[in-house]
């Protein structure tokens, strides 16, 4: 039973009715919503309050932070050496790799200047940590701890090491929120490495899993394909990786196969991720034809393609 | 009987730590069953200190949830306030009865909390289907006597 308290005398017969309180409160919520759902007017009032949220966030994130400065100061000499050998040789496999790469992306750059074909170069990063602040379990979305005085935008694509993480869903002074592929209401146009075809993955809502609805029974993918993102939004540049086709199903009454694909981004374990800055205005998609089928998305800002063929325009996310 | 400042300052201290483990990471099996911690204390507050924490109180907590949470404005707000105002309504009942039967009007609030989170979902078209989402309205019930025992006893202990 609540009892206490200091004041507990009934609030009737004080100020203007209850009924008339809740019914003008109700309306500036109604109002709040309609505003920031359709018109999107309240962002610059969300960054602001979400600054002023800081020293929430910055409570949260002290236990952790104390956490990994005693486990960093205080780690024995011999494991640091084993982490040490085990970073030696990863160096150098990847140095190995890089050289392959550098001349790749030089006689690539030949080939695209015969072709009269730019390619967005000049690509920047920059690293940014996850927050570790729990928003909504049933959506996959996350905090970073780069925000507007970084220079992120929305719509700025997010990686780690191993693939596409998501992208920027909302920018303020100090942090920026950023969607996961695997969220269901994301959506990313890929191309299958291994022979180009475009389509675009889903997220499902399970961090493990992405679905590609739209790959008719016919189309040639296999287990183990991998993908990569085609670039055609506009948004993610071209040739990243961003899953493996971990299934792949047929069933011959039906238009569409059934594929599953695995994100290769460590979606539930990376703790930090990288913002990448690129050309937009030079970035090509990877194959330059005219997307056809309701499946391949139009490019989002490249002004080059004809109008006349564009599908309607694809919202990435999808909200 | 306290002064008006003080018990102010317990609304607030309450209501700040409450914000804070509304977003404090959990592990993850537990995390779909992290309990409304907030509305329960506007609830509790409603009932005990009604001329402190009225509608407009409920409303200012639901639009904190929604800056640090939400993904539109004023989705929390309104429901914050929906369920302040059927405790206000009601609170000269709420507060006499027996606590399994009060336990009960807050499962019963708490199901509408959650029934007009689901609605605006649904409206802006990002709706979670899962039956996992009305899994906090079971722990926050479950929550309430407790957090009820600790209030009352903080209260009176500082009187």
């Amino acid at each position: 039973m609540v009892t206490l308290s200091s004041d507990s005398r009934p609030i009737i017969g004080r100020g203007p009715p209850l009924g008339a309180r809740f019914f003008f409160l109700a309306l500036v919520s109604i109002a709040l919503m309609v505003l920031d759902h359709r018109g999107g007017y309240l962002d610059v009032t969300r960054s602001w309050l979400q600054t002023a949220a800081k020293p929430l966030y910055t409570v949260i994130q002290t236990p952790f932070q104390i956490w990994y400065w005693m486990t960093g100061s205080f780690s024995d000499r011999s494991r640091l050496r084993t982490e040490n050998t085990q970073l030696t040789d990863e160096l150098r496999a990847a140095r190995v790799k890089l050289l392959r790469f550098d001349a790749l992306t030089e006689e690539n750059r030949r080939l695209r200047a015969i072709r009269n074909a730019s390619q967005g170069i000049g690509e920047r990063t920059l690293i940014a940590e996850i927050i570790r602040i729990d928003v909504d379990p049933f959506r996959h979305r996350a905090r970073i701890n780069k925000g507007s005085s970084d220079g992120v935008f929305k719509g700025q694509p997010v990686l780690d090491a191993f693939g596409i993480v998501g992208q920027v869903t909302s920018v303020d002074s100090i942090g920026a929120e950023i969607i996961l592929i695997s969220d269901n209401e994301h959506a990313i146009p890929v191309q299958v490495n291994r022979n180009g075809i475009r389509t675009i993955a889903v997220g499902t809502g399970d961090i493990h899993r992405l679905s590609l609805p739209f790959l008719t029974i016919e189309s040639d993918v296999k287990q183990d394909d991998l993908l990569v993102s085609s670039g055609l939004d506009g948004i993610f540049p071209a040739g990243y990786p961003v899953a493996t086709i971990t299934k792949v199903e047929r069933n011959s009454a039906e238009t569409f196969a059934i594929v599953e694909a695995k994100p290769l981004a460590q979606l539930d374990r990376s703790r930090e991720v990288l913002l990448l800055w690129f050309d937009r205005s030079t970035e090509q998609p990877a194959t330059a034809e005219v997307p056809s089928g309701s499946s391949t998305p139009a490019t989002r800002s490249t002004p080059q393609a004809a109008p006349s063929v564009t599908p309607p325009r694809p919202e990435s996310p999808r909200q | 009987m306290a002064d008006g400042r003080s018990s102010g300052l317990r609304v607030a201290v309450t209501v700040v730590l409450a914000l804070i483990l509304a977003i404090a990471p959990l592990p993850d099996p537990l995390r779909p069953a992290r309990p409304h911690l907030l509305l329960l204390l506007v609830i509790y507050w409603s009932l005990s200190a009604p001329r402190l924490a009225g509608l407009m109180f409920a409303w200012l907590c639901g639009i904190a949830l929604d800056v640090i949470k939400g993904p539109l404005f004023g989705q929390h707000a309104i429901a914050f306030l929906l369920v302040a105002y059927l405790t206000h309504k009601n609170q000269l009942r709420m507060r006499i009865f027996p606590i399994y039967q009060q336990t009960l009007w807050v499962l019963g609030l708490l199901g509408i909390y959650e029934f007009v989170m689901f609605w605006i979902d649904g409206i802006i078209g990002s709706p979670v289907t899962t039956w996992l989402r009305w899994l906090p309205v079971l722990t926050s019930a479950l929550l309430w006597p407790l957090l009820v025992a600790m209030l009352d006893t903080w209260n009176r202990g500082r009187r």
